[in-house]
């Protein structure tokens, strides 16, 4: 293996936690980023008082509905009187915080810290999906009445337009995830569907019918990073972080190519070339790609190299990305099946990576031996890339 | 060795759980009113439709022609040259139907959206708007896909310089 990056110390995660993802918890934000805190403390070994400063991951302020969030939560994060800093790149801040994390320890700056995120958008009424209203241009698109789900329905149905994708290929994946998370026990719509089922569900904005997206999640989700000195006096199984990308495309949506998601390409081609990876296809033994929606794993997939542009939905139908197949993509059961608390939904991706590389899938460990694997995600409006390579 | 997560912790509830009070909570709302300046280069765009026209900035240096306009092209870092008055047609990039509005509530009569690449601006450069004399079907099975559209716009004297100075785009040749 070679690094193409000089760092002061190579980057272990050795400690995950998550709580339950629920559509409602009754648990405020802070104390939920305790229990994910406590939960991922524990499997280290480690307590607060080792820890040499906190990293902070939640998506839009609005959610709690107050304007200094990192602050607010600061008690929950274990943060008091430490290093606290949090980061923020819309949907793709779970994976970025953990960037983050990478990149205080790799700089030899910590020795141990603890990265959390959080999101519990249940607080919003009457859904909380009317505060992505927000998070567009106020002069070109809001006056327009848009809706989040509009762009992505936008998206796929180029995507499907481009490749000649039938939307009964791209409903596999949720079927997939969806039955996936019946093995995880944070999971919040987990099921056996079929893809008739997804096909007759309600349609919100053709062709993105409710089968297609991840559920509103409450939810939250930590892990433990450290330094290789302090990894080995931790464990004899330390999961390396060997790569980190991340890249930013133009706010101006409309005038990107909808049909491949290009800084997504940027962020695994930087996180590819730090971790020595010539070849995505062949050396990611397995992925877990951001799937808010069921179309986006095949975009993130194309995107990441570890498919052809117009291939994942091929490769989809073949069984290559299931469990026990050749690739195997999300078997966690990803947003779609666990549920998408975003921040943490991140947070979700690279734990799954750090216990499937240690063997501690339980019932999810995927078929074959694994010694690589990628998590990613994606958001802002629809414009970042975050990308971590694990080994074991 | 057990299963990870382990026991993970968190106490859901229902919405019923909240109006029969058996979960305490609390509301507030919050309100903000903003008053947003435009620039020199969205003030014009928005002008530029209460005047029936649609404007864009050219990068003299890779050429491509931006709507809406903008100070910057991300592409050369420098400032864009000049005004462009890009063409009211265009083509259909893509396009849906929505069934919801922004609040997520259905809406009686479905909607549907399109990204139009216009004329006279760089290929891929496109718009949100929406498509009007188009049917649900017509963008379900793609047939609008690739097909030109011309603006219509509300009577002279309804602009308010807005994006809503265009009613919607419809299609100018057979569907």
């Amino acid at each position: 293996m070679k690094m193409n990056i000089y760092r002061k110390n190579r980057v272990a995660c050795v400690g995950a936690g998550l709580t339950l993802f629920r559509r409602r918890l009754m648990e405020t934000s802070d104390e939920l980023m305790w229990l994910a805190a406590r939960q991922a403390l524990d499997e280290a070994g480690l307590t607060i008082e080792d820890i040499d400063c906190i990293i902070f991951g939640t998506a839009p302020d609005n959610f709690d509905g107050i304007h200094m969030q990192s602050e607010a939560l600061a008690d929950g994060a274990g943060a008091v009187n430490k290093p606290y800093t949090r980061v923020y790149v819309g949907g793709g801040t779970g994976v970025f915080s953990v960037i983050a994390g990478w990149w205080h320890v790799a700089s030899g700056l910590c020795d141990r810290v603890l990265v959390i995120a959080e999101e519990k958008m249940s607080h919003v009424q009457p859904h909380p999906q009317y505060l992505f209203h927000h998070i567009f241009d106020p002069v070109t698109e809001k006056p327009l009445g848009v809706n989040l789900i509009w762009i992505f329905a936008l998206e796929m149905h180029r995507y499907m337009y481009k490749y000649g994708i039938k939307k009964e290929d791209i409903a596999l994946v949720s079927v997939k995830n969806k039955r996936n998370a019946l093995d995880h026990p944070s999971a919040q719509v987990a099921a056996k569907i079929t893809v008739e089922d997804v096909l007759n569900s309600e349609v919100l904005v053709w062709p993105v019918q409710r089968l297609d997206i991840s559920p509103v999640s409450d939810g939250a989700g930590a892990l433990v990073l450290v330094s290789e000195s302090e990894a080995k006096k931790l464990t004899d199984e330390p999961i390396w972080i060997d790569g980190v990308g991340w890249s930013l495309d133009t706010m101006y949506w409309t005038n990107r190519d909808l049909a491949f998601p290009v800084y997504l390409y940027y962020a695994g081609k930087m996180a590819y070339e730090m971790a020595g990876i010539e070849n995505p296809r062949k050396e990611i033994d397995f992925a877990e790609v951001y799937d808010p929606f069921d179309y986006k794993e095949l975009h993130h997939m194309e995107g990441l190299q570890l498919a052809r542009k117009g291939e994942a939905p091929i490769l989809t139908r073949e069984g290559v990305t299931e469990r026990d197949g050749d690739l195997p993509i999300n078997p966690s059961g990803g947003l779609l099946g666990v549920g998408n608390p975003i921040a943490a939904a991140g947070i979700m991706k690279v734990a799954e990576v750090y216990w499937q590389l240690r063997g501690m899938a339980g019932k999810r460990q995927v078929k074959k031996d694994v010694v690589t694997g990628l998590a990613q995600a994606w958001g802002d409006l629809m414009q970042v890339g975050t990308v971590v390579v694990m080994r074991r | 060795m057990d299963t990870r997560p382990k026991n993970p912790e968190g106490t859901p509830y229902r919405m019923e759980d909240l109006r029969s009070g058996a979960i305490p909570y609390t509301e507030d709302s919050l309100e903000a009113w903003y008053r947003w300046s435009l620039g020199k280069y969205l003030g014009k765009y928005l002008e530029g439709l209460r005047e029936g026209k649609i404007y864009g900035r050219r990068c003299n240096n890779c050429e491509r022609i931006y709507v809406p306009p903008r100070e910057v092209c991300h592409h050369c870092f420098r400032t864009t040259d000049e005004w462009v008055e890009v063409g009211d047609t265009g083509r259909v990039n893509t396009a849906v139907v929505s069934y919801i509005s922004a609040d997520r509530g259905r809406v009686e009569e479905p909607i549907i959206i399109a990204v139009i690449e216009l004329e006279g601006a760089s290929p891929g450069i496109g718009i949100l708007h929406r498509l009007g004399n188009v049917s649900p079907e017509d963008v379900k099975s793609m047939k609008i896909f690739g097909k030109r559209v011309r603006a219509v716009w509300k009577p002279p004297e309804e602009r308010t310089g807005s994006v809503n100075d265009i009613l919607y785009f419809e299609p100018i040749e057979e569907v």
